[in-house]
């Protein structure tokens, strides 16, 4: 036996070894890229959607790129060893797809100044460190628009994973553009307290239909929602991808995140020399919130989804315009005032007219 | 037909001692063979999974950054389920210990020194023992289940770290993010060797641990009792030993230990307090316990095998990529054979046929 695994032992070694010989020679020509995932590429939802533009970026870049990833990787002390090792297996351009792993990203950009790195939906950026975010916002606002024209009882539900920013801004602006069909429209809330557990999501589904919503929208990632409306032949709209084939007579529409163009341009960037550090913030306009198709709804909803699609991306309308005022009464943005980026991003108060308390 | 596990009246020396290498054995014919059926080749599997991780020291750091809440969390099981008191709870007196700790750079940022971290530790100590009283104090006064007890108290520490992270201790300037303020340089558990990687001083709070536990059960009047009652608890009282004090004294341990390596992770590994400060230490130290054969010496080992196993899985989705969820299903290879080799060592499986019991039964 004691022979056998020194056997296994030496060839391991030998066979490992040409292996990453051959990984020495490619890696002169190509541009390694590695990712981090927060769940599984299979979900669906987020994820997915990152995954997606990974797939793109290896499908337009060909042979220019290799990339690789790790899924699931914990926020926190695990974040910046799966992060140190992608830079340590010769990875040149790291893009880190959550927010809980900003600190972990800085730390580990120190040591390696060599390598660019690039993580969504942060604030804090270095000389080789990029920050870029989505205005997810602006298709919560679409999406509130139909709400309120394809609801008769009037009240929407609203699944969220945790009350941070950019789940706020999504509450806010989705309930900003169902009163401008409906000034007494309702939103109720549940947090699922996780990005993506479909157990909990179905729950908090069924929860608020019992409750009385006709319309159900998420901000978290798996497909159980949209599954839970479904089956109670209700109407809900997508997260993060397209989820039409989980809901085919269920689907209104769906934020897609369409990260691909910014990560080919950014691997471009990097294969060029022209990489630069930068903080992004962008949304219909540039490409990066896509809406899926407008179904199941009579066409005079979707003819008003597309326009006031249309106005965003044309920066007419600006969801976070005054006259606003906050859940407790008090004046956010006067009469023709907009919202500042910094305001947006750090938005931890909801406008008047949601049926919740924001947990703080 | 069904099939009964009996004790063996005598189990082999011989094989107890090999018992570590056949699990270690099997683990890998199954390995290799589940790598096989992904396409992947299984000698270079096996090499990422089990040598890659040791073959650069940062890696290694790494290693000891993972075992050190494990070692720490599964010592002070050790102490508890010798003595039969089912500690499932660590995770929570882990996260209380965290959240204990932190009180003195969060609270107060300004206060620094050398002292602080020396006073860090012990709030982490008293917070996480504190916490696990809860569990021992029901058990003792009202007989209430410690299994049911302890595991649902990891839902109130988690909810409450939430709402700490959340509300009153989140980052002012953090753009409302749920997140603390980073902890300032006097609160940070010192690296080992910074030059060559970032592995803290956790590891050697763990191993300094392990011997403690190890000499007080080994050599001392205390340990003894935790065997006697863990062996037969009536046994125990005729020798006149009090079961409650050892229920507490037990929850205590283990309680403390679990919240010096939550305050020692926060502090060391991640700098901060977050809305969740652990991947499940406290449950994996369950496994890594009993892997360890509930031995402080051997949970020393155990736990350094066990985050080799998570360290492989990482290396193996990069230089393989087979995903993360294969990564997964070959710890548990490993674990099962482990524990198999581990039980038929003082068990043989009977097969007892329906007809056998039908006459058994008739006689």
């Amino acid at each position: 036996m004691k022979k056998m695994i020194m056997g296994l032992a030496v060839a391991a070694t030998l066979g490992v070894t040409s292996i990453a010989a051959t990984g020495i020679a490619f890696a002169a020509e190509k541009l390694k890229v590695g990712f981090i995932y927060i769940g599984p590429p299979g979900d669906f939802g987020w994820t997915y959607q990152h995954d997606q533009g990974r797939k793109e970026m290896e499908k337009v870049l060909g042979d220019q790129v290799e990339t690789t990833f790790l899924e699931s990787v914990p926020e926190g002390a695990d974040a910046e060893r799966s992060i140190e090792r992608l830079a340590r297996a010769g990875n040149k351009l790291i893009f880190t797809t959550s927010f809980g792993y900003m600190d972990s990203t800085i730390k580990v950009a120190q040591k390696f100044p060599n390598v660019k790195f690039e993580h969504a939906t942060g604030y804090k950026t270095a000389e080789n460190v990029s920050v870029y975010n989505s205005r997810f916002y602006e298709g919560r606002y679409v999406q509130g628009v139909i709400a309120a024209k394809m609801s008769k009882a009037g009240v929407a539900g609203y699944i969220g994973s945790f009350p941070i920013p950019e789940v706020v801004q999504g509450i806010n602006a989705f309930m900003l553009g169902a009163q401008s069909v409906n000034p007494d429209f309702k939103v109720k809330v549940i947090w699922a307290n996780s990005w993506f557990d479909p157990g909990k999501e179905a729950d908090a589904a069924k929860a608020l239909v019992d409750q009385g919503v006709d319309i159900i929208t998420q901000h978290t990632d798996s497909t159980a929602p949209m599954q839970v409306a479904s089956e109670r032949k209700i109407k809900a709209f997508g997260q993060a991808s397209d989820m039409i084939k989980f809901g085919p007579e269920t689907q209104l529409t769906s934020i897609v995140d369409n990260w691909g163009p910014y990560y080919i341009e950014r691997a471009k960037a990097v294969i060029d020399g022209s990489w630069k550090s930068h903080n992004v913030f962008e949304g219909m306009k540039e490409g990066l919130v896509v809406m899926a198709p407008y179904t199941n709804m009579p066409d005079d909803v979707k003819k008003l989804a597309e326009e006031t699609q249309a106005k965003i991306t044309s920066g007419e309308l600006k969801p976070f315009t005054g006259p606003l005022k906050k859940q407790d009464g008090s004046e956010w943005l006067k009469a023709g005032e907009t919202a500042d980026d910094k305001t947006i991003l750090s938005m931890n108060f909801y406008v008047a007219g949601v049926d919740d308390k924001l947990p703080n | 037909m069904r099939l009964e596990l009996v004790r063996r009246p005598q189990h082999s020396a011989l094989f107890s001692a090999l018992s570590p290498f056949i699990a270690l054995f099997l683990t890998l014919i199954a390995g290799a063979i589940l790598f096989t059926i992904l396409g992947k080749n299984p000698l270079a599997a096996l090499y990422s999974y089990f040598v890659e991780p040791l073959t650069e020291v940062w890696s290694i750091h790494e290693l000891l950054i993972k075992a050190a809440p494990l070692i720490l969390i599964a010592v002070g099981l050790s102490v508890c389920f010798l003595s039969n008191n089912w500690n499932i709870g660590a995770e929570g007196q882990f996260i209380a210990g965290g959240i204990a700790g932190s009180i003195l750079p969060i609270v107060f940022p300004d206060f620094q020194g050398w002292y602080v971290l020396p006073l860090m530790l012990l709030l982490g100590m008293a917070g996480g023992a504190a916490y696990a009283t809860i569990p021992a104090f029901l058990k003792v006064r009202f007989n209430t289940n410690e299994i049911l007890t302890s595991l649902m108290l990891v839902y109130v520490a988690q909810l409450f770290l939430d709402w700490l992270v959340r509300g009153p201790w989140r980052n002012p300037q953090g753009y409302n993010f749920p997140e603390t303020i980073q902890f300032n340089a006097s609160a940070i558990l010192p690296e080992i060797w910074t030059a060559s990687g970032r592995a803290h001083w956790g590891f050697i709070l763990a191993v300094l641990a392990a011997f403690a536990v190890w000499f007080t059960l080994s050599r001392t009047l205390s340990g003894f009792e935790i065997k006697v009652f863990g062996r037969s608890a009536r046994a125990g009282r005729f020798a006149g030993f009090s079961a409650g004090k050892l229920t507490f004294f037990a929850f205590l341990i283990s309680g403390a230990l679990a919240g010096l390596a939550g305050i020692a992770e926060v502090s060391g590994a991640v700098g901060q307090l977050r809305t969740s400060i652990s991947p499940g230490y406290g449950f994996t130290a369950i496994i890594v316990a009993f892997l360890g054969r509930l031995n402080p010496l051997g949970i020393v080992a155990a736990g350094l095998v066990l985050a080799l196993t998570y360290l492989g899985g990482e290396a193996a989705q990069i230089s393989l990529g087979v995903s993360e969820k294969s990564a997964r299903i070959f710890q548990g290879i490993m674990l099962f054979f482990i524990l198999a080799s581990d039980t038929l060592i003082y068990y043989r499986i009977r097969i007892v046929s329906r007809l056998g019991d039908a006459a058994a039964k008739g006689a």
